[in-house]
């Protein structure tokens, strides 16, 4: 998506104009949902550190004293996850460790979140109660708390059970820059582990998918394993979660920003022989599956070697492993490419998906 | 992962590259006929390891692809009422209506869920069956789309509303078949292909006695092949190796998964259900014996019949040239919309939609050398 070409130009007063109604797939995490986040909500708050295009934005902030300036990340995220319990995790584990996670991206320390919460008339209490307790064990074991929130209810049909948001905010405590526009060429792409558990556990349940062991959810919250690399003081250029849209969503949008070209070797990428066959089975490609426990992190290849060590001697990152690196722009008519040496040795390109991952006939 | 890693293997598939290099001598135009063939070979790279001698065209055998654009208006149609549940694979529900006419809104089914039709996505046709059996006062019409692959499992869901007297099911059929195609193809007077990589999915179900008539009249040899690349090399080097000694025969590469007979089973309950009818193809026109309707026994489970859209037609788009790339005469980067005012976010035909559609497959995995 190149906003210089004629076909994205921005014009008022609506400059959505693909769909007169928002579909599903506007918030699928592909080429849709950038669209409408590009064409709508960057135009209408344009402002420098939303230009970032990062998972969070990092603040300075000036102290008045001799301590001087410091950085503060702040994100936000909502929850609308059916079913509200999964294999894995629940929507709580989720609004919790998803924005730890975005502001572990930015690099940050995570501190203060907060919570609110849509209900709709006639959830069970007890299921409210379950939610609660779960957020309260997330929140403890990512090391932040809770300090502000708000709670609505909606009419009954008009809510999921429970909808949540959550903000949060941390501290950063380095000098580094971490976000797309610090990508330079030769850096590795660093993967913390294997790819698709998240979205092949909630699809299993969804649509009664039976496999011989439930498949569960990779949530996880990330910023301890984060804060191992900077406090060893590697050279982390950029970091991205991978969420909805997956690895290859993930990496298209940071070629994008960066400009610059990216290769990865799909027989690096790590992916559990059950959630491949889950895969195979619904016709999904791995790189597009979500996950909530993932990173890509992108090193100064001078320090990829420290790193990896440093990721794998984390529980959450046994599986690490390097899968690519970057490179100058190469056809200087796209902003930046995404290429995949498939397994049989052939060179693809990897794109964002349009919408949704939709099942395939046959 | 047992039958997918051996068949993905770099080392296997560069033994039948070569096999492929060392054998051909002349230059071959291949056809695979199906779209999962297709997207298999743009998404590893199959032809990349091919000598320049043998040409693959990518055939019509994307379902998605091949459904007119009155089959979507018509489920369009069924699918904005407010008693029916509309139920379909998931690829059906981006394919426009309104194709290349100047309408500003894409009108698909993701938008009549948008504005409040209840569209949904299942996994098996029987699923549906079930949604009828659930809601009784509601209608449940599945869009049974497909070759003969999906035909016998389309066709016990409607054996099973019909045992089970649920009334309130229907389909709305779009059944086609493989071989008439393929003759359709190389009785044309533009016809390139010479050689064809049948569809191995197809074949499990029907076997493949149908195929030895085509490739005798036509000389052509027709290699019956599976999906994983190497397969695909395999039945590639099969098709070569008949045409370099002159041969057109019928064999099979995917003796794993295809018999001679196929499945009688399930060749049974197509017999019980469908009958062969003409049927229109999206960019190709009516070809005569090419579809499956229902038998007239199960008539009233005839979605067209029962909501009384059956003689809606309409005209196609002459922008997009679909057919030439259905047919394997163009490649889908030689149409000026390719890339520039056709993706897949906005498709002008259905072959940039489905991710079996040869042009969603160049546009996803191949627009950098398409551009050279």
């Amino acid at each position: 998506m190149n906003a210089n070409d004629p076909q994205f130009a921005l014009s008022c007063p609506i400059p959505v104009s693909d769909y007169p109604t928002v579909l599903l797939a506007h918030g699928g995490g592909g080429k849709l949902m950038h669209q409408l986040i590009e064409k709508m909500f960057v135009t209408a708050f344009a402002n420098p550190l939303l230009e970032s295009r990062h998972d969070g934005a990092v603040i300075n902030l000036l102290r008045k004293d001799e301590r001087g300036p410091f950085r503060l990340a702040f994100t936000t995220d909502s929850y609308v996850v059916h079913p509200l319990f999964f294999p894995g995790g629940d929507i709580a584990t989720l609004a919790i460790n998803g924005t730890v996670n975005d502001l572990a991206m930015c690099g940050a320390r995570p501190m203060y979140l907060s919570a609110g919460f849509i209900l709709e008339e006639g959830l069970p209490m007890e299921t409210l109660w379950r939610v609660v307790q779960s957020m309260r064990q997330a929140a403890d074991a990512a090391g932040v708390q809770v300090v502000t929130g708000d709670t609505k209810v909606v009419d009954r049909g008009k809510g999921d059970g429970i909808f949540i948001n959550t903000a949060g905010v941390g501290m950063v405590e380095h000098e580094l820059g971490i976000s797309p526009a610090n990508v330079q060429p030769g850096d590795v792409l660093l993967l913390s582990g294997d790819i698709g558990r998240h979205g092949i556990a909630i699809m299993a349940v969804r649509e009664g998918l039976e496999f011989e062991s439930a498949i569960e959810s990779d949530c996880a919250p990330l910023a301890s394993l984060v804060l191992a690399l900077l406090d060893a003081g590697i050279a982390v250029r950029c970091l991205r979660d991978l969420t909805r849209g997956g690895l290859a969503s993930a990496l298209v949008e940071i070629s994008e920003a960066a400009r610059l070209d990216i290769q990865i070797e799909e027989t690096t990428i790590p992916v559990r022989e059950d959630v491949q066959g889950a895969c195979e089975i619904l016709g999904f490609d791995p790189l597009y599956v979500a996950n909530e426990g993932r990173f890509v992190a992108f090193i100064s290849a001078s320090d990829a070697d420290r790193a990896l060590t440093i990721l794998r001697a984390h529980p959450l990152g046994t599986g690490a492993c390097a899968i690519g690196n970057v490179s100058m722009v190469n056809d200087r008519s796209h902003p930046g490419l995404v290429t995949m040496k498939s397994k049989i040795g052939a060179i693809r390109i990897i794109d964002m998906m349009s919408g949704e991952q939709l099942p395939r006939i046959c | 992962m047992k039958f997918i890693d051996e068949y993905r293997d770099r080392q296997a598939a560069e033994q039948f590259s070569r096999a492929i290099a060392a054998t051909a001598k002349r230059s071959w135009t291949l056809m695979e006929v199906c779209g999962g063939q297709t997207h298999s070979i743009v998404k590893f790279g199959v032809d990349e390891l091919l000598p320049k001698e043998v040409t693959l065209v990518h055939g019509p055998g994307c379902p998605v692809c091949v459904t007119p654009v009155e089959l979507i208006e018509k489920a369009i149609e069924i699918a904005s009422r407010p008693e029916v549940i509309f139920c379909s694979f998931g690829d059906m529900l981006r394919v426009p209506a309104h194709v290349g006419d100047g309408h500003e809104t894409p009108m698909d089914l993701l938008s009549v869920k948008a504005q409040g039709g209840d569209v949904r996505i299942v996994y098996s046709p029987l699923d549906a069956v079930q949604i009828a059996r659930k809601n009784p006062a509601r209608q449940v019409v599945f869009f049974a789309v497909g070759f003969e692959t999906t035909a016998p499992a389309n066709a016990m869901a409607v054996f099973q509303a019909y045992q089970q007297g649920i009334s309130n099911f229907s389909l709305l059929v779009s059944h086609v078949l493989v071989p008439p195609a393929m003759e359709a193809i190389l009785s044309s007077p533009d016809n390139r292909v010479q050689g064809f990589l049948a569809a191995g999915h197809v074949c499990t179900v029907m076997g493949y006695t149908e195929y030895e008539p085509i490739a005798e009249k036509y000389h052509v040899p027709i290699v019956v092949t599976g999906f994983e690349p190497v397969d695909i090399l395999q039945g590639i080097f099969l098709c070569v190796k008949q045409l370099e000694e002159g041969r057109a025969a019928v064999e099979n590469q995917y003796a794993r998964s295809v018999r001679r007979a196929g499945n009688r089973a399930a060749q049974q309950i197509i017999q019980e259900v469908f009958r062969v009818i003409p049927r229109k193809w999206r960019g190709v026109g009516e070809i005569p014996r090419s579809g499956l309707g229902l038998q007239e026994k199960y008539r009233e489970y005839d979605a067209e019949v029962r909501f009384g859209v059956a003689e809606h037609t309409t005209e196609e788009s002459s922008e997009c040239i679909a057919g030439l790339v259905l047919r394997g005469i163009r490649k889908p980067h030689e149409c000026l919309a390719f890339g520039a005012h056709c993706t897949p976010e906005r498709p002008l035909g259905a072959p940039m939609v489905s991710s079996e559609g040869a042009c969603a497959a160049y546009y996803r995995y191949r627009r950098l050398s398409c551009r050279d």
